[in-house]
């Protein structure tokens, strides 16, 4: 949303006849905030993680030709080596370079789709009981409070208790299942943020002028309250996707997310808790990944917000 | 003030109804027959499933179910799970424990976290800044059951558990807990860390500070009474907000370190799809969450005068 907005903005006035234009007109808080995050090395280095890791889930045959299913059980904990498996093997002998290469897919499956199903419920609901305020506002703030009082771990693995998975779930479904569940607990965060964001845009002027002209509440909704009320959300659901990851990983941890042979970091990483004293390497890679991943995450959130954030600077 | 506590004391009634409500929806949906496993190989009779079943009100609708479930509660009875265990009895047995442990955690947080955010946004910039963001993002970005297992290991088995015990020890109860409420509690202490930088950071800028500062006090009571109380309302809330998550976390740190509180109670009721015990445990739990809530609430009272609870 943020980059679009960007876009569209720096089109719009590169579109504009005459070339110098851009210099006197006065700059919006989207094409600032842009001019800010170029500059930000840290923006940078987050975005080339984050396209690595999502061109490791899309197409993993990129980085690896090893197939993650195939076990060589002689070769069972070999250490990393140049020549050999670089990461070595883990416990059933699988290669545990091409396991974690693959196993980027199910992690940003979960992170990206949760976060986008969180913003789409959290910002509606937001927007409604913000901008209609009265009787709405009360009825969505206790529906709200009612699935934050619920924490998120806790709600993840009841609700993946419900439904449980055996070996034959297919992988989309049980990532389906995650993703739901995520966005069941994750959303109240995300409405209370934007309630009080639109409570902020709310009074001002602009947004009284398009009243008084006749616009319609979707109309003023859709082009003043949502583009202007929208930097914080965005914000905290970039954070959010690097929280989604780990949760993912936490309830493979525990056996009721992903499960065997389906390959993810956090299944990897559960198993390898075992073998910590004897096999640390087997540990290492899976975690080092999910940490980089949700790493990226979190420091792209900051980044942007330092951009928005004039204070700050 | 006792105006507004007794709305907000009558706004967590629905609340709290609706919490267990889910909960125990979710619960009845679970597949399984809780009887099975219950009486060895041979299965159980039919005549103790039927007297199971109907002790636990279980053919009835779900809502009928439910509201005679509650009615107990509100009369103080979180009734016998499928153990026949007291669940009253064993949440007071238990919740001491978690509750040691979370405000162990939550005390991680508040010293180790303000102080680390204070120093790094006093010397903004400096190396001590950017080592505590650096460092925050570290350990932010490492999964709760990473960062304890690992732990554990080198704090606790390395060293031969006699400083860190490996697991939960009844006869040293607090000091078993400190490793375990520092696990719980980390990635929380790095999120309060660089709370209160940013926060102090930007009221470091403001004018009272300068005029603080102009009419001659020192740069140590400028920063700690003025700058820092201002700070700390954001922080407050979060601790508040991040009070849930240490009850769920708690599951997990539980689970690692072998401690005998909630968190494992919980986990062996999903298991074994104990509905009672489930409903039972949550049901304390969200009070818990929301009267902390309501606290911090009136805490800010207290940090910023200017605002009341009129």
């Amino acid at each position: 949303m943020t980059e679009a907005s960007t876009i569209a903005v720096s089109a719009e006035t590169g579109a504009a006849p005459g070339g110098d234009v851009q210099q006197d007109k006065p700059r919006s808080l989207a094409s600032d905030a842009w001019r800010q995050l170029k500059k930000n090395p840290i923006f940078w280095v987050s975005v080339i993680l984050i396209a690595l890791f999502v061109l490791m889930a899309v197409v993993p045959q990129l980085f690896t030709s090893t197939d993650p299913n195939e076990a060589i059980l002689q070769q069972a904990r070999e250490r990393p080596s140049l020549d050999g498996p670089w990461f070595g093997r883990d416990i059933q002998g699988y290669d545990i370079y091409a396991r974690t290469i693959h196993g980027a897919r199910a992690s940003i499956l979960v992170g990206v789709f949760a976060t986008l199903s969180t913003l789409i419920i959290g910002t509606a609901l937001g927007i409604i009981a913000g901008f209609y305020g009265g009787w709405i506002d009360a009825i969505v703030s206790r529906l709200t409070d009612i699935f934050f009082a619920i924490p998120l771990l806790l709600g993840g693995i009841l609700f993946m208790s419900v439904m449980p998975n055996d070996q034959n779930t297919p992988y989309l479904v049980v990532v389906g299942k995650v993703v739901v569940v995520l966005a069941i607990f994750g959303w109240p965060g995300i409405a209370r943020l934007m309630r009080s964001s639109v409570l902020q845009v709310k009074p001002n002027d602009y947004v009284q002028a398009a009243r008084a002209l006749g616009a319609s509440p979707w109309r003023i909704i859709r082009s003043h309250v949502l583009p202007n009320a929208m930097a914080p959300v965005i914000v905290v659901s970039t954070i959010n996707l690097g929280v989604y990851i780990a949760v993912e990983a936490t309830l493979s941890f525990l056996g009721i997310g992903l499960t065997p042979p389906a390959v993810s970091w956090g299944v990897a990483i559960s198993d390898a808790l075992v073998g910590i004293r004897t096999t640390p390497h087997m540990l290492l890679f899976p975690s080092l990944f999910l940490s980089l991943a949700v790493l990226a995450f979190i420091m792209l959130g900051d980044a942007i917000r330092d951009a928005f954030d004039p204070k700050s600077r | 003030m006792y105006k507004y506590v007794i709305r907000r004391l009558l706004q967590m009634i629905p609340v709290l109804i609706g919490a267990t409500f889910i909960i125990f929806y979710m619960v009845f949906s679970m597949p399984g027959d809780p009887t099975a496993g219950m009486c060895g190989d041979r299965g159980c009779s039919p005549a103790f499933v039927a007297q199971f079943r109907e002790e636990h009100n279980l053919d009835d609708p779900f809502p009928l179910q439910y509201a005679k479930y509650l009615g107990n509660v509100v009369q103080g009875d979180l009734g016998t799970n499928f153990r026949n265990q007291s669940v009253g009895f064993e949440l007071e047995q238990r919740y001491p424990i978690t509750a040691k442990l979370a405000l162990m955690a939550i005390a991680f947080e508040a010293v180790i976290g303000i102080i680390a955010g204070v120093l790094a946004g006093v010397r903004k910039g400096k190396f001590i800044d950017n080592l505590v963001l650096v460092s925050t993002l570290v350990v932010i970005s490492i999964p709760v059951f990473v960062i304890g297992s690992v732990l554990q290991y080198y704090l606790g088995v390395k060293m031969g558990g006699q400083i860190f015990p490996v697991t939960y020890d009844s006869a040293r109860p607090l000091q078993s807990l400190i490793l375990p409420a520092f696990v719980l509690g980390s990635a929380s202490i790095a999120y309060v860390a660089r709370l209160t930088r940013t926060n102090l950071v930007e009221n470091l800028r403001a004018d009272y500070l300068r005029t603080a500062i102009a009419k001659g006090l020192t740069r140590s009571r400028a920063i700690g009474v003025h700058a820092l109380r201002n700070s700390l309302i954001p922080v407050v809330t979060f601790i508040g907000a991040d009070f849930g998550g240490l009850l769920g976390g708690a599951i997990v740190t539980e689970r690692i370190f072998n401690i005998p509180g909630v968190g494992g109670f919980l986990f062996t009721g999903i298991r074994n799809h104990d509905g009672v015990s489930v409903v039972g445990t949550v049901t304390v739990l969200v009070l818990v969450f929301l009267l902390v809530n309501l606290l911090v609430d009136l805490l800010y009272g207290v940090l910023d005068p200017r605002i009341s609870h009129d």
